[in-house]
């Protein structure tokens, strides 16, 4: 299967500021990153062949489906195919596989990924409500279930198996809201200590508010092409080495262990067997960060920490810009922002700035590999890319 | 919680009300919420219809104290995950324990109970919940 493939490159990148944009609409959001992406000059436009968007919600963030066609009209780029992509908050990690899988088949050369999501046009209320979704409206959001309480629940295993603090979740966020200083389009450009994330209130214990990602307006856009003819195209092109993707229950009940992601470690493992790589060969990571217990689940199922000692590794600073992995250099969902459709896509674009080493003070210093990791609702949809210069 | 699906509660009742799952007589498998084929025999499985056991033990456990909409009178709840000992667990919130009760590990029995009454054709519905047992 991965032998028929051709490779596979990201020859340009753009972002929207991240944030609470209310003088932007969804599709300024998309047209501006989609700009950022095309000012690189390495393509005018006119070369699309397709597009993929992420977007999880916005029939209920904006009323607006039909999301594809809406995104090849903003970006001037009728007739060509224009397809939705949803998978909750894993929906731009989704996108940006079938964008690849589209350029590796020969179908095209050059595809763009776009992702975006508007979600502060709704109250706080319905915004929840509508990232409930992710989760199982029958067995969970109908008990009461919010998506703090589900990754509360998934906490307080690895606390009790584990022995990991709210103190070590805690340096997750410290450590995000860092980062993200020296990223222009983060959302919060705020430092926090341990202690202030311990007094902020619980939201689900022990979850408490500086242990989750906000609600954020944003949007990101990438360029694909086929790796020989990216060569000819840009200097910077990075190659997708490795693209893995897994499905777990959408409920946490049926899950087989709470202490882990399946569809992560299972995304990962496909995606590094097919980068010839191994979790100690990535420098630079962005990953999925909507809790700071899942920054630590993450870093432990991708192979990066031996599985219960994430929070140790965490609090220890190997994951800072020069620990022994760089985890969220641009500040990760916690501090540059989650909109859950642009977020998958927006990782990626992190990850071209830092092995380009163009990410100014937050690099990775020597980048060469990197990976990215998106989740939908608690795990039941897992997207892992490994990255490396082409 | 979907608003104004009244066929979507009926449809459910019988979960909700009285814990009815399914059991597969091929590989003795239960299942809830039930399921229409069985996923370990596929075509060669035989689901029938089975009462779940009304019992059970706290696996993980949150105080949730930023509710969903519809549940701002009971804010803050404990949710937590059961297990019924057959292999299944679910997701439900606790009530009538006290706090220090609430534990890993402690015995759980279904209590019958209102679930939400904000639903906007008037539906009022009911489940399951659990309390802690001695």
């Amino acid at each position: 299967m991965v032998k028929k493939m051709r490779s596979v490159s990201i020859i340009a990148a753009g972002l929207s500021k991240f944030g609470e944009n209310w003088d932007e609409s969804y599709r300024q959001m998309i047209a501006k990153a989609a700009l950022e992406a095309l000012s690189s000059n390495v393509v005018e436009g006119k070369e699309i062949e397709a597009i993929f968007g992420g977007t999880m919600a916005s029939g209920r963030f904006i009323g607006q489906e039909h999301i594809g066609a809406l995104i090849a009209d903003q970006l001037g780029l009728n007739p060509i195919a224009s397809t939705r992509v949803e998978a909750a908050c894993a929906s731009g990690g989704v996108a940006l596989r079938q964008g690849f899988t589209a350029v590796a088949s020969g179908m095209y050369d050059i595809v763009a990924v776009g992702g975006a999501e508007k979600m502060t046009d709704v109250s706080t209320e319905q915004a929840a409500f509508a990232l409930g979704g992710a989760g199982d409206q029958e067995t969970e959001l109908f008990h009461g279930a919010t998506f703090p309480a589900l990754y509360a629940l998934l906490a307080q295993k690895h606390m009790e198996k584990f022995g990991t603090t709210e103190e070590m979740m805690a340096s997750c966020a410290v450590k995000n809201h860092h980062n993200a200083m020296h990223n222009p389009i983060a959302q919060f450009h705020k430092e926090f200590s341990i202690a202030d994330v311990m007094n902020s209130g619980y939201i689900a214990s022990p979850l408490k508010l500086l242990d989750c990602s906000p609600i954020t307006d944003g949007a990101a856009v990438l360029i694909l092409c086929e790796t020989s003819k990216a060569k000819k195209l840009s200097d910077q092109a990075i190659e997708i080495v490795g693209s893995g993707q897994a499905s777990d229950s959408l409920a946490l009940t049926g899950r087989k262990s709470l202490t882990q992601l399946d569809a992560t470690m299972l995304a990962a493992k496909h995606a590094l067997a097919q980068a010839k790589a191994t979790p100690k060969d990535i420098d630079v990571a962005e990953v999925h960060d909507c809790f700071t217990i899942a920054e630590i689940l993450a870093i432990e199922d991708l192979g990066f920490f031996k599985k219960g000692s994430g929070g140790t590794a965490s609090l220890g600073g190997e994951t800072e810009i020069n620990g022994q992995v760089a985890v969220n250099p641009s500040g990760g969902l916690k501090a540059c922002g989650h909109p859950v459709g642009a977020t998958g896509v927006k990782q990626a674009a992190e990850i071209f700035y830092q092995l380009n080493g163009i990410a100014g003070k937050r690099q990775r210093k020597d980048a060469e590999i990197g990976l990215t990791h998106n989740v939908g609702g608690s795990g039941a949809t897992a997207v892992v890319h490994v990255y490396k210069k082409a | 919680m979907v608003e104004g699906s009244v066929a979507l509660h009926w449809r459910r009742y019988p979960e909700r009300y009285s814990l009815i799952g399914n059991h597969c007589a091929t590989c003795k498998t239960d299942y809830f919420p039930p399921r229409v084929f069985c996923h370990n025999c596929r075509r060669k499985g035989k689901l029938i219809v089975k009462d779940m056991p009304r019992t059970g033990k706290i696996v993980a456990f949150t105080e949730v104290f930023v509710g969903p909409v519809g549940f701002e009178n009971e804010t803050p709840y404990f949710l937590a995950l059961i297990d019924l000992g057959n292999g299944v667990i679910l997701l439900t919130q606790i009530v009538d324990s006290s706090r220090d009760r609430i534990q890993i590990g402690a015995n759980v029995k279904m209590m019958f109970r209102k679930i939400q009454d904000n639903d906007k054709e008037g539906v009022i519905n009911y489940g399951y919940k659990f309390k802690v047992t001695e």
